[in-house]
């Protein structure tokens, strides 16, 4: 188990460090830092002794390992547009982006899984013939029609849910959440749901594909031969074979939530990262756009770390060869 | 009353060419007590009868007519559900491959313990008593502590007796086994198979034995039922069907068996390979025959024949051969470690001489033939070819001259070509490669040429190679190997993927070709039987050593080696069917 | 039993599955459509969006012709400026499907080169490759896409960066698709190395580079086919995404994700034509680009049948 982790963790290590080096490229190259910080009448001595105060004269590796220094200990720099730090430019907009990536994952998980399973098992049904269709038609509409298709019922037609923002929010310490009110909730769900619906489409395709290759292996025929009931073979026997590739992709998935939530935040105004990172890109912030590369990418390294573990515990090969070690 | 009785079973499956008749008006009976075994060659429907009788034929097949009884009960009558309530409870089944058939997440216990609970009320404390006596008597001498580890901790014949047990953990009344020994190594099989005996006899179990061997047949089956194409040619007693066979098929088919007691010069009474290639027959490329094959292969041999090297030189001499493969990765803080595949081998082989290579699964067979084609690196010791050394594959220079004379052969006549080539393309490969033609024309009837050696119609090489039979495929495989006009020829398993009859037809080439152009042949498989029929000489390995070198004639009548004698005596022979 | 009949023609088989499936069938008549509409668009359409002479801003958004406000000149109304929307939605294809076939011939061809070279060699390009696919799958596409495209603002001046958008799209796109193909071909690659056949090559002493491009492409065309048809609907659908987004292609130039995006302020004051056509469009043509992958996918895996 340690081997296995410490192996992990040096793999993640190098990710992270192969983007930071991404993210510092960014800062270093594109664009002037020091002019994009100081206005136009700054004179050139001003300029080249900001320049050597923020050290941007050493040797390109200096830079590089001050640059993961302050990385490590979250000093992000300033934003060039709006002049405030960029640590908490995220970190007021972090909450908002988590908890609806939250909610998405709920609803795609919760419908995708079972629905997944039950096209596999009645294949060629009336009802699971009915729903891959509809799959089909998910993956393919793009996530800004989606939502502009919701709020134009639900918001303009309908009125029944607000289409703008986050709504009332209760600051839990830093931390703003929009659970614990009725607005807060309502707010939620259109975007919410917005950014579930093609993650559940995928999630639901890909339970079903990997469900109909398991049941197609000699081990559930041989199940299904000594009569083993058809509840425990779907479920127990498997459903379980499947949850491997199933996290994986999980694992991805939440990676694309965060990645789309940037078009979501877009449709509704959503004060989150996606939105700031749009602006960012908009206006060229360097310093914003290489933060929210690193903090994507960790996230990402994480979640990776964590779907890793949990094949330990899913599969017994893995387990097993690891004890061997 | 007989325990199962099937009656006119016709199943069809609806394809693209239309209804494809699986199994066309069989009837067949097994009592209780009593091993039926149902053989013949692919395509004959013996996999399809026994998922029939499961009730689990894979869609879209489906019953044309007939029935199938369970002691007089009608199974075709039961909905899914009744059926469902058959299998495991009354009926069973036992797959091919253990590797695949237990689930890899599920300990042992917990399938046995599942199945048990299933069809009778008992406690999970009682099944599991049960399962490990289940165990026990399949053989698996420490079941209590090994209850509890998964299907993956097993070894393959270990794994087959969980399936055993799994299959009988219900007690039902009829398994039908289908090739459950085709996967496993011959010392296992005899044993797999005499506790399928010991199983039919002590528990009354009725067993549908479902092979293509007919020394497995032989060995343990009462009653037989020969199939082709879905049809019943024969059946009865094992002993009167298999020595007094009254259809002209089963005749075949046993003239067509490899003996282990005595060598034939050819096999005869070949069954056709009814696959048609279909175009014209008369189809020709102009002034090409077998003749002109032949011709130019032998003149290119009397070309390669006039050096230095003298007959007396072997034509391959391994010295102190090692092959060591490393195991997995290499970790960041340890050193690798390594398998020895092969160690310390030594051996001779002489100009036109049929040299054998006998052992398991693992014994390092195959990796002996790719270290000296220059697949794998040796990781110690010496070859040479006709007294000059050997580089190993990764300095070999690509344009060294015994890539073109040492040719290979291979196992599976469905990976060996390439599928995106036409037959043309594939035998004209070799012949463009070593500059062996003169131009476009003499290439094409090179290729037609030698497609009739290995009797083969011309046309044949205007097609794909999924148009053609296995067997067919394997004739363009060495089509394609002996137009390199090689002088060695390494043939690794080349028939274990084929049916018995094809298996002879290929052999009998095989022996024709080594007669006419005086090839030196290193033959390997797994089966003993074969390699009598192939082999001057053979050499037998173990986990990569070399156990004995031996002629071959003098080997069948008296083996040296404790393991050679062990190996004779656990394959499965004829023989004993006069004997008995 | 059925290998014989399995292993008949891959190509003949595909024919017959697609002869045999009418949704296939439209999807691909729907896919043509699009597609000839697109290349077309110069000599079909009614009026050039892009000439600007042409257009009255006392035509802007009209409604469709059927309707009681609309008229005739334009089938389904116009946008804001008086573009005709039939002429816009047109060329708007044309943008997206430009953008989307380059993009995809980019990632295609980038990948399955880096991939059959990683699955045939090993070693430590293999594992160099892969570390690089691995540090480019922790970032989605369309984040890869907007970032590459960021990149270009910063260091392009304003005025080439519109001329050069296009290229910009195609390389962002690209970029953050080409791990599919590099990720398939390699798996194909490494399967198709142990097989028999290409061992027969490898012991005639063949070059590697031959024995790449002769023997093991076209073996593993299948599999890419597949990916190659799915990730066309992903690489449309990110163009339009990033259209939307306004960081795709300039408005004067309007892609579908533009149109959408224009036609988004007009929604709420009713004029609900100028983002429904366009929507529609993107999704009838995605749609069936998607119905033609589960198609190529379905045909060619042996397991599911």
């Amino acid at each position: 188990m340690l081997t296995f982790i410490s192996r992990r963790l040096l793999q993640s290590l190098f990710v992270m460090l192969a983007v930071s080096l991404i993210a510092f490229a960014l800062f270093r190259f594109v664009g002037d830092p020091v002019a994009q910080m100081v206005g136009q009448e700054t004179s050139i001595e001003d300029q080249e002794r900001i320049r050597e105060r923020l050290g941007l004269n050493d040797s390109i590796p200096t830079q590089f390992v001050r640059f993961i220094g302050k990385l490590a200990s979250a000093d992000f720099g300033y934003s060039y547009r709006t002049r405030q730090p960029v640590s908490e430019m995220i970190l007021t907009r972090l909450p908002a982006t988590l908890e609806l990536g939250f909610v998405s994952l709920l609803i795609s998980l919760l419908i995708g899984i079972p629905a997944g399973i039950y096209t596999a098992i009645k294949r060629g049904g009336a009802l699971a013939n009915t729903l891959l269709v509809t799959t089909l038609v998910g993956i393919s509409i793009p996530t800004f029609v989606i939502g502009i298709f919701l709020i134009y019922l639900f918001g303009v037609k309908l009125g029944w849910l607000p289409t703008f923002g986050r709504g009332d929010t209760i600051a839990l310490g830093w931390w703003k959440t929009s659970f614990l009110t009725l607005d807060g909730l309502k707010s939620m769900l259109l975007p919410a749901l917005t950014l579930g619906v093609y993650q559940l489409t995928l999630t639901m395709r890909l339970v079903r594909a990997e469900m109909q290759d398991v049941l197609k292996t000699d081990y559930i025929k041989f199940a299904t031969a000594r009569g083993i009931n058809y509840r425990s073979l779907y479920f127990n026997h498997a459903f379980r074979n499947t949850l491997i590739p199933v996290i994986t992709i999980i694992g991805l998935q939440l990676g694309g939530i965060i990645a789309f939530s940037i078009v979501t935040e877009s449709v509704f105004q959503w004060p989150g990262m996606g939105l700031l990172f749009l602006d960012s890109i908009r206006y060229v912030d360097i310093p914003v756009m290489s933060v929210y590369l690193v903090l994507i990418a960790m996230m990402f390294v994480i979640i990776n770390l964590i779907v890793d573990m949990l094949y330990f515990f899913i599969d017994p090969r893995v387990r097993l060869a690891s004890e061997a070690n | 009353m007989a325990l199962l009785e099937i009656i006119g079973l016709t199943v069809k499956f609806p394809t693209r060419f239309g209804n494809f008749t699986a199994t066309n008006n069989v009837s067949l009976e097994v009592q209780a007590g009593e091993i039926h075994g149902l053989v013949g060659e692919s395509g004959a429907g013996k996999t399809t009868i026994g998922a029939a009788v499961m009730g689990l034929l894979q869609s879209p097949g489906y019953i044309g007519s007939g029935s199938i009884n369970l002691a007089g009960e009608n199974l075709l009558a039961l909905d899914n559900n009744q059926y469902h309530r058959v299998r495991g409870n009354r009926i069973s089944m036992i797959f091919q491959d253990p590797q695949t058939s237990l689930n890899p997440l599920l300990t042992v216990a917990d399938q046995l313990i599942e199945t048990i609970r299933q069809h009778s009320d008992v406690t999970a404390d009682d099944a599991r008593t049960q399962a490990i006596q289940l165990l026990e008597e399949t053989g698996l001498s420490d079941a209590k502590q090994r209850i509890d580890d998964y299907p993956h901790q097993f070894s393959g014949g270990m794994r087959q007796r969980v399936v055993i047990a799994l299959a009988l953990c219900t007690q039902p009344e009829l398994i039908i086994a289908d090739e459950p020994t085709t996967a496993l190594d011959v010392s296992v099989q005899k044993q797999i198979l005499a506790l399928i005996r010991t199983l039919a006899k002590d528990r009354g179990v009725g067993f549908i034995l479902i092979t293509h061997d007919i020394g497995v047949i032989s060995e343990i089956t009462d009653q037989v039922t020969v199939l082709r194409s879905g049809r019943v040619i024969e059946s009865g007693d094992t002993r009167q069907v298999l020595m007094q066979p009254t259809d002209n098929y089963t005749r075949a088919l046993m003239a067509a068996v490899p003996r282990l007691e005595q060598r034939l010069h050819r096999f005869n009474n070949i069954v056709t390979d009814d696959s048609i290639i279909d175009g014209d027959d008369h189809w020709q490329v102009d002034g090409a025959s077998a003749k002109l094959a032949s011709d130019w292969l032998l003149s290119g041999h009397q070309s390669s024949d006039t050096g230095t090297t003298a007959s007396t030189t072997p034509v391959l001499a391994v010295k102190d051969l090692e092959v060591t493969f490393q195991s997995g990765q290499p970790g960041w803080f340890q050193s690798r470690s390594g398998v020895k595949a092969l160690s310390n081998i030594n051996f001779d082989m002489h100009a036109g001489e049929v040299l054998g290579i006998v052992g398991e699964s693992g014994s390092g067979k195959s990796t002996l033939a790719k270290s000296i084609v220059g697949l794998v690196d040796p990781s110690a010791g010496e070859l040479r070819f006709r007294g000059q050394p050997l580089p190993p594959g990764s300095k070999r220079h690509r344009k060294h001259p015994v890539r073109r004379e040492i040719q290979m052969i291979f196992q599976d006549p469905y990976s060996s070509l390439n599928n995106r080539l036409t037959v043309e393309q594939i035998i004209a490969e070799p012949i463009r490669f070593y500059k062996l033609a003169r131009n476009r024309a003499h290439i094409r009837q090179l290729v037609a040429s030698v497609l009739e050696l290995v009797e083969m119609p011309q046309r044949a090489m205007l097609k794909y190679p999924h148009q053609f039979s296995g067997g067919q495929r394997q004739r363009i495989a060495v089509a394609r190997a002996l137009v390199a006009r090689p002088d060695f020829l390494i043939c690794d398993e080349p028939t274990s993927a084929l049916d018995v009859s094809i298996q002879a037809q290929i052999l009998n080439l095989l022996k024709d070709l080594q007669e006419a152009f005086g090839l030196s042949i290193l033959f390997i498989s797994h089966n003993l039987a074969v390699i009598r029929q192939m082999t001057d000489r053979l050499l037998v390995l173990k986990n990569g050593k070399l156990v004995e070198i031996s002629n071959t004639d003098r080997f069948f009548r008296e083996p040296a080696a404790p393991y050679s004698q062990q190996l004779l005596r656990e394959t499965p022979s004829l023989s004993h069917l006069n004997a008995r | 039993m059925f290998t014989a009949l399995r292993r008949y023609a891959i190509e003949n088989e595909l024919l017959y599955l697609f002869l045999h499936n009418r949704i296939a069938q439209l999807a691909a008549l729907v896919a043509l459509l699009c597609l000839g509409g697109a290349a077309l668009a110069p000599w079909i359409a009614p009026y050039d969006p892009y000439d600007i002479a042409s257009i009255d801003l006392l035509d802007s958004l009209l409604p469709p012709a059927w309707s009681e406000d609309g008229d005739t000149r334009f089938i389904i109304g116009t946008d804001d400026q008086g573009r005709d929307l039939f002429s816009a939605i047109l060329y708007g294809t044309r943008l997206s499907l430009l953008v989307g076939l380059l993009s995809i011939g980019f990632a295609s061809i980038l990948g399955i080169t880096v991939g059959v070279l990683a699955g045939y060699l090993g070693g430590r390009f293999d594992s160099i490759v892969m570390r690089i696919a691995d540090v480019q799958l922790s970032l989605p596409a369309i984040l890869t896409a907007l970032l590459i495209d960021g990149i270009a603002r910063g260091i392009l001046p304003r005025e080439s960066h519109d001329n050069l958008m296009i290229v910009v799209l195609t390389i962002a796109i690209g970029l953050s698709l080409w791990v599919n193909f590099a990720r398939t071909a390699r798996a194909s690659t490494f399967v198709e190395k142990s097989k028999e056949y290409v061992q027969a090559a490898i012991i005639m002493g063949m070059h590697p580079l031959r024995i790449m491009v002769v023997h093991i492409l076209p073996n593993i065309l299948g599999p890419l086919m597949v990916i190659l048809t799915i990730d066309l609907a992903v690489a449309i659908l990110l163009e339009a995404t990033l259209s939307f987004l306004g960081v795709g292609v300039p408005p004067n130039q309007p892609s579908l994700g533009t149109l959408i995006r224009i036609g988004t302020e007009y929604l709420f004051s009713g004029e609900w034509w100028v983002v429904l056509f366009p929507s529609l469009t993107l999704i009838i043509m995605i749609v069936a680009v998607n119905i033609l992958g589960d198609f190529l996918r379905d045909a060619l895996n042996p397991r599911l049948r």
